[in-house]
């Protein structure tokens, strides 16, 4: 593995292994002394465009809890606005020493143009890109999974996710859906028309737009976050009508199987698609997420820096 | 300067080999092959190479006034030229926009100090391309510049209202509205087709009934105040089937398709490489397949370029910072050769109507009259000396650095297409010989003008 861009680039074994590294990192960090020295003399940049501190600091505890040095370079404003372009910045990261630069960009590809124009010659992981893809929080929600429903072992064959929200705009739901057919699960979306992508049927996943219809077959269910600002972009009626058609309720938790979990990706609109019930609910495995985004972020800079895959 | 050139055994668009005499400034003879005598002309071998008329671009965009980093006139006319055209029509969204006849006057100049081929220049429809008010269309009309056809390129007149006013008021001077068929709204943010591609992509999406629903309008609009609308950039199955429609219905309606929509497709746009972001954009597969056979049976009058040069930094950037737009006034004829000719869609007597009279007829630059130099009437003897010299049997692997152009943005970069232009004559005088510039003082200046 060279660089960390989609999940579409993983394949069934290297999926596995990326979740069994993170078994082996989250192991470590039971113990009293949490710092490996993995990466001594390494430097990971977090290149963050956009606003997001759960996932900085999420790879900043990864990186220092390998040994590496990290530089958090926070370009406020957006690469669209004039100024210093994206490309600038990178060999400027470059002529700085960077061997891994983990780039949140509001812009869909950016972090291929990145690792594609050899403008940075480090490894490259997506922090979030745009409304494409969020890999590190797809392998997390999967090393989650993993855990509660299979033993914290092999793969997700069988397992049944709904994906429910806005898909339009997720990068989290584009990045579960490839990732959870490599690993065997079967995913349905479930949205209003207004929040699939048009050429959705071409994705490997059922879609509905029934939310209870669903959750009596799901192993899980995934909310995601409902943004803002479209709620007057007429991608439905009213808030009401979302969270009455949509969000998940104490009504709708009662219709999931007793083995089944609830997961966000937070932050949570407490109110709109998941309910406090259902958000403090013991189902919810929200702060699990959290937790484990270390240990994955973790196997995904050792897997990329030191681990016998980091040959181009 | 003057000259004698005999240009012989060159295949007609029909199919036939001919010397071609120019003198004078106009193709004065045309025998069979051989048959003329050079006396003290100067001649060219021509043989294998298919001799079209002189190429009219009916879209290109100069960038000057404004933004001569992207281009000047005389780059870009040196890239027309290169192309084998020999007359173009400059978009008029440069800065300031072409909106007043000093601007339109201004650019004609500047086309004719260049000499590389004739500019023509086209008026904004409303001021500032803003959609909100009608530019002097009359006096850009009635100009040196004689602008005959008005778009806001680049922005659709979205307003039904102004875009029916528009159509009425050119009616006074035979003008045509080249309307950017792109409505706003289902447009915002639009970065590419929207389709499977753009799902997966988490592009948003441009969807091609934005485009259509515009053109049926336009149509409708056109046939009820009885007055011509163009096309620009017709880039979906669907805009085909209403132009179809509408022509049928014997509406006053013409079409244009660029080369790139005759080529590429959306699915180019999953490397996130800037230099496929187009406006309108990429299609698929069954859209290039859909416009291809439109061309060939007619419904698409014209194969226009749209070029469209940027500076380096407007697409050495990420996929939604960068500029949309491709060069593309030398590569349009091998492309054409590549997607209509070689594919056997049509021959070259199609192609010399898709890109040389068609475009004429409809700036109205066949229409001596007017005055503007005439151009489109093809290779009939005692018509002006515009002649392209093309060999379709010279592969060719595109390399954007040796281009004339000042854009580098070309999407067929590292592509090998199947021929090129040779030679391209201006009122009789090469401005590109055996594949080279032919540096010059700048042509006179017609009689007429
Ligand atoms: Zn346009």
């Amino acid at each position: 593995m060279r660089h960390l861009l989609s999940t579409a680039d993983l394949d069934h074994a290297a999926a596995v292994q990326l979740l069994d590294t993170a078994e082996a990192m989250a192991a470590t960090q039971r113990r009293e002394i949490k710092k490996l020295p993995t990466l001594r003399g390494r430097t990971v940049v977090n290149l963050f465009y956009e606003d997001s501190t759960r996932t900085r600091i999420s790879f900043e505890a990864a990186a220092k809890r390998l040994s590496a040095d990290v530089i958090n370079f926070a370009a406020k404003g957006s690469s669209v606005s004039k100024g210093e372009s994206l490309k600038d910045t990178a060999e400027t990261l470059q002529a700085m020493g960077a061997d891994a630069v983990v780039i949140r960009h509001p812009a869909s590809g950016a972090p291929h143009r990145l690792a594609a124009m050899g403008w940075t010659t480090g490894a490259v992981l997506n922090a979030g890109d745009g409304t494409h893809e969020h890999p590190t929080q797809a392998l997390l929600d999967a090393f989650t999974l993993r855990r509660h429903l299979r033993g914290g072992e092999g793969d997700l064959a069988g397992v049944r996710v709904a994906v429910v929200g806005d898909v339009l705009h997720s990068r989290v739901a584009r990045s579960n859906v490839h990732l959870l057919h490599t690993l065997g699960a079967e995913v349905t979306l479930v949205a209003p028309p207004t929040l699939l992508p048009l050429g959705v049927g071409s994705w490997p996943c059922a879609t509905s737009f029934d939310l209870d219809a669903v959750l009596p077959g799901v192993d899980a269910v995934m909310m995601l976050r409902v943004q803002g600002e479209r709620m007057n972009a007429a991608y439905f009626p009213s808030e009401r009508e979302y969270s009455r058609r949509y969000g998940l309720d104490a009504r709708r938790l009662r219709l999931l199987p007793g083995h089944a979990v609830v997961m966000h990706p937070g932050p949570m609109n407490r109110g709109l698609e998941i309910s406090a019930d259902a958000a403090d609910s013991p189902r919810a495995v929200v702060l699990d997420q959290v937790t484990n985004g270390v240990s994955v972020r973790m196997a995904a800079l050792y897997l990329l820096l030191a681990g016998e895959g980091s040959e181009a | 300067m003057s000259g004698t050139w005999v240009l012989r055994g060159a295949l007609l668009p029909d199919g036939t080999a001919a010397d071609l005499l120019l003198r004078d400034g106009t193709l004065a003879e045309i025998g069979a092959a051989g048959s003329l005598d050079a006396g003290g002309a100067r001649v060219v071998d021509a043989d294998g190479l298919v001799a079209l008329p002189g190429l009219v671009d009916l879209h290109t965009h100069l960038r000057e006034p404004g933004r001569e980093d992207a281009e000047t006139v005389e780059s870009g006319t040196r890239a027309a030229a290169a192309g084998g055209y020999t007359a173009v029509h400059a978009m008029a969204n440069t800065s300031p926009v072409a909106d007043t006849a000093g601007v339109v006057e201004q650019v004609h100049r500047l086309g004719r100090q260049a000499g590389w081929c004739d500019v023509r220049p086209v008026g904004a429809v409303t001021v500032g391309l803003a959609g909100s008010r009608l530019a002097e269309l009359g006096a850009m009309a009635a100009s040196t510049a004689r602008v005959r056809v008005f778009s806001d390129d680049g922005h659709c007149v979205s307003d039904p209202v102004l875009m029916r006013r528009a159509l009425e008021y050119v009616r006074a001077f035979d003008g045509v509205v080249a309307q950017h068929a792109q409505d706003p709204r289902l447009t915002e943010g639009a970065q590419m087709h929207e389709g499977d591609v753009s799902g997966v992509l988490g592009l948003t999406g441009w969807p091609a009934v934005a485009e259509e629903a515009v053109i049926a309008r336009d149509v409708l609009l056109a046939a009820h105040v009885r007055s011509r609308v163009h096309v620009c950039h017709v880039s979906t199955a669907g805009s085909v089937e209403i132009v179809r429609l509408a022509k049928q219905r014997g509406l006053p309606v013409t079409a244009e398709v660029t080369p790139h929509h005759l080529l590429l497709t959306d699915e180019l746009v999953r490397s996130y490489d800037p230099v496929y972001k187009v406006n309108p954009p990429l299609r698929t597969a069954a859209d290039v397949q859909a416009l291809r056979e439109a061309v060939a049976d007619g419904t698409v009058d014209v194969v226009a370029t749209d070029h469209a040069p940027h500076p380096t930094e407007a697409k050495d950037c990420e996929w939604a910072a960068a500029a949309m737009g491709m060069t593309g006034l030398e590569t349009a004829l091998a492309v054409v050769q590549e997607t209509l000719v070689d594919t056997g869609l049509m021959g070259w007597s199609a192609v010399a109507e898709r890109m040389s009279t068609a475009p004429a007829r409809i700036g109205r630059l066949d229409d001596p009259a007017l005055g503007l130099g005439s151009h489109g009437r093809g290779l009939v003897a005692g018509a002006p000396g515009h002649v392209t010299l093309y060999d379709p049997a010279a592969p060719t692997v595109v390399d954007p650095a040796a281009h004339q152009t000042s854009g580098r943005n070309s999407p067929f970069r590292g592509r090998t297409l199947p021929g090129r232009v040779v030679a391209t004559f201006l009122r009789g005088q090469p401005t590109v010989l055996d594949g080279a510039m032919v540096d010059r003082e700048p042509a006179p200046e017609p009689a007429a003008w």
